[in-house]
C-alpha cells in the first residue's frame, strides 16, 4: 500500500469517526437532561418504596446528609422526619453479585428495623439473578421489619451458608451478595445511629429541586 | 444486481437465518434466551440496530474502502447502539428499564457485522434496510423460539413478564405451562442454551433435507 493510499484511508476513517462522534455528542446533549430527570424520578420512586409514607411529613429527597460508608465511599443519607424528629433513614448500599456490583436502597426506621429494600441497579443474569427485583418476585420484601437482632447476626446469610434467607434456584451468589449488603447496611446504621438521627437540619439538595421544575415528557 | 425483496425476506427468516443457518450471534443468543420474553426483547433491539446500520453502510458504501471497512462497520454499529441506548433511556424509560440490559450486548453480536460485510456493502440502501429488518426479525424469531423452549422446560412458564416488555395489554401472553418448581434448572443455564440451539439447527436442516434442498454450509454463500 502506498503512502498516499494510507493517508486517504486515514482521512476517510477520521471523517467517519468525526461524523459519528458528532452525532453521538449531539444525542448526548439532547438526552442528558431527560436522562438525569428519569434517574431522579427513579430515585424518588425507590425512596418512597423503602420509606413508608406514614412515618414522615417531610420531603425525603431534600433532607439529606452526606456520610462515608465502610468502604470509604461517600453516600447520601435521606432522612424521613415527622414533627421535627427523624423517624427513619434511607441510603444506598452496595453488594457484590455474580456479574459485578448490585446497588440497593435500604430504608431503616429509627428503631433499627428495615422499612424496605429495593434494587436500584444490577447486572445479574436475566431469569436467574434478577429475581432480586421486586417486579420479578417478592423475595426482596422478606427483609421488611427485620433488624440486626432479628434474625440473630449469624443467621443473616442465605440458607446454603447456614442462614435463614432463601437463595434462588440456579443463583446463590446474587442473593448472598444482597443479604451481605443489607447486613452491612444495618451495621452501618448501628455504628452511625447518633449522627443520622440527630435533630433534623434540612439541607438543600441542589439536584432535588430540578425534578420539580422539569416538565414531564 | 440488487437482490429481490423476496429473496431477502426468505433468506432472513429461514434460508440463511442468522442463528439457525449461519450460526452467528451465538453470544447474545446463549445469554439472552433464558426466557421467550428476553429473547424477543434482545431480537427486537438487534433488529433496530441492524436495519439502521445496514442503511448507513449502504449509503456510504462507495466511500468505505476495503482497507478500513471493518473499523467503520464497528464504528457504525457502536454508534447506532449508543444512539438507541441514550434515546431509549431518555424518552422510553419504562421500556429501557426492561430492554436496557440487552442493548450494549448488541455490540458483541457478530451478526450485524456479518450482514454489513456480506450484504450492505454491496447492495443499494433500500435492499440493505430490508435485509437488516428481515435478518433482525429472523434473529428475533430464532431467539424467541429458543427462549420459549428453555423457559418451558427450565422454569415452566412461557412469556413470563411479557407485559413489562410489551405493555399491560400483553398480559394474556404470560402462561404457566408446568407447575412451579418442576423445571429442569440446566435448561436456563448455559448448557441448556447450547442444547436447544443445537437441536433447532438440526431440526432446521432436517426440514430442509425433507424439502429436498441442498444443504449449505453455514452462511457459505453469503459470507464467502
Amino acid at each position: 500500500m502506498s503512502q498516499k493510499n494510507m493517508l486517504t484511508h486515514g482521512v476517510i476513517l477520521g471523517i467517519f469517526c468525526l461524523g459519528f462522534g458528532l452525532v453521538l455528542a449531539v444525542t448526548n446533549s439532547v438526552t442528558v437532561d431527560d436522562i438525569a430527570a428519569r434517574a431522579l424520578e427513579d430515585r424518588q420512586n425507590s425512596l418512597s418504596q423503602v420509606i413508608p409514607n406514614e412515618i414522615h411529613d417531610n420531603n425525603v429527597v431534600k433532607d439529606t446528609l452526606t456520610m462515608k460508608n465502610n468502604l470509604g465511599k461517600e453516600i447520601t443519607v435521606y432522612r424521613a422526619t415527622k414533627d421535627g424528629k427523624v423517624t427513619g433513614v434511607a441510603y444506598e448500599i452496595y453488594g457484590t453479585g455474580y456479574a459485578g456490583e448490585i446497588k440497593l436502597m435500604l430504608g431503616v426506621a429509627a428503631d433499627g428495623k428495615v422499612t424496605g429494600v429495593r434494587v436500584l441497579a444490577h447486572k445479574e443474569t436475566p431469569g436467574l439473578g434478577d429475581k432480586i427485583e421486586v417486579k420479578k418476585t417478592d423475595w426482596i420484601t422478606r427483609f421488611d421489619t427485620l433488624s440486626l437482632g432479628n434474625p440473630p447476626i449469624e443467621k443473616w446469610k442465605v440458607k446454603k451458608d447456614g442462614g435463614q434467607f432463601d437463595q434462588f434456584a440456579g443463583a446463590t451468589i446474587t442473593p448472598r451478595g444482597v443479604v451481605k449488603a443489607i447486613r452491612e447496611g444495618l451495621e452501618f446504621f448501628e455504628a452511625h445511629k447518633a449522627e443520622m438521627l440527630a435533630a433534623a437540619t434540612p439541607t438543600a439538595n441542589p439536584d432535588a429541586d430540578k425534578s420539580h421544575t422539569k416538565e414531564e415528557h | 444486481m440488487a437482490t429481490s425483496y423476496n429473496t431477502i425476506v426468505k433468506d432472513g427468516l429461514w434460508e440463511n437465518n442468522g442463528v439457525l443457518a449461519m450460526l452467528l450471534g451465538l453470544c447474545p443468543t446463549m445469554a439472552m434466551t433464558t426466557s421467550a420474553t428476553n429473547g424477543l426483547g434482545m431480537g427486537l433491539a438487534t433488529a433496530v440496530v441492524m436495519a439502521a446500520s445496514g442503511l448507513l453502510v449502504s449509503i456510504f458504501r462507495s466511500y468505505i474502502t476495503q482497507e478500513i471497512r471493518i473499523p467503520v462497520y464497528i464504528l457504525i454499529v457502536a454508534a447506532m447502539v449508543t444512539l438507541v441506548d441514550l434515546s431509549m433511556n431518555a424518552w422510553m424509560h419504562e421500556l429501557y428499564k426492561v430492554l436496557g440490559l440487552f442493548i450494549p450486548l448488541i455490540v458483541s453480536n457478530c451478526l450485524p457485522l456479518a450482514r454489513l460485510e456480506a450484504f450492505a456493502s454491496k447492495e443499494p440502501p433500500a435492499q440493505s434496510l430490508m435485509d437488516g429488518i428481515f435478518m433482525g426479525i429472523g434473529f428475533t424469531l430464532a431467539l424467541t423460539a429458543i427462549g420459549a423452549v428453555r423457559e418451558i422446560t427450565g422454569s415452566g412458564t412461557l412469556f413470563a413478564d411479557a407485559s413489562l416488555l410489551l405493555g399491560p395489554a400483553f398480559k394474556f401472553m404470560e402462561m404457566r405451562v408446568l407447575p412451579a418448581d418442576t423445571g429442569i434448572l440446566m435448561m436456563i443455564l448455559p448448557p441448556g442454551g447450547f442444547l436447544v440451539a443445537g437441536l433447532m439447527v438440526v431440526g432446521k436442516r432436517m426440514l430442509d433435507v425433507r424439502a429436498g434442498k441442498a444443504i449449505q454450509m453455514g452462511g457459505a454463500h453469503s459470507a464467502a
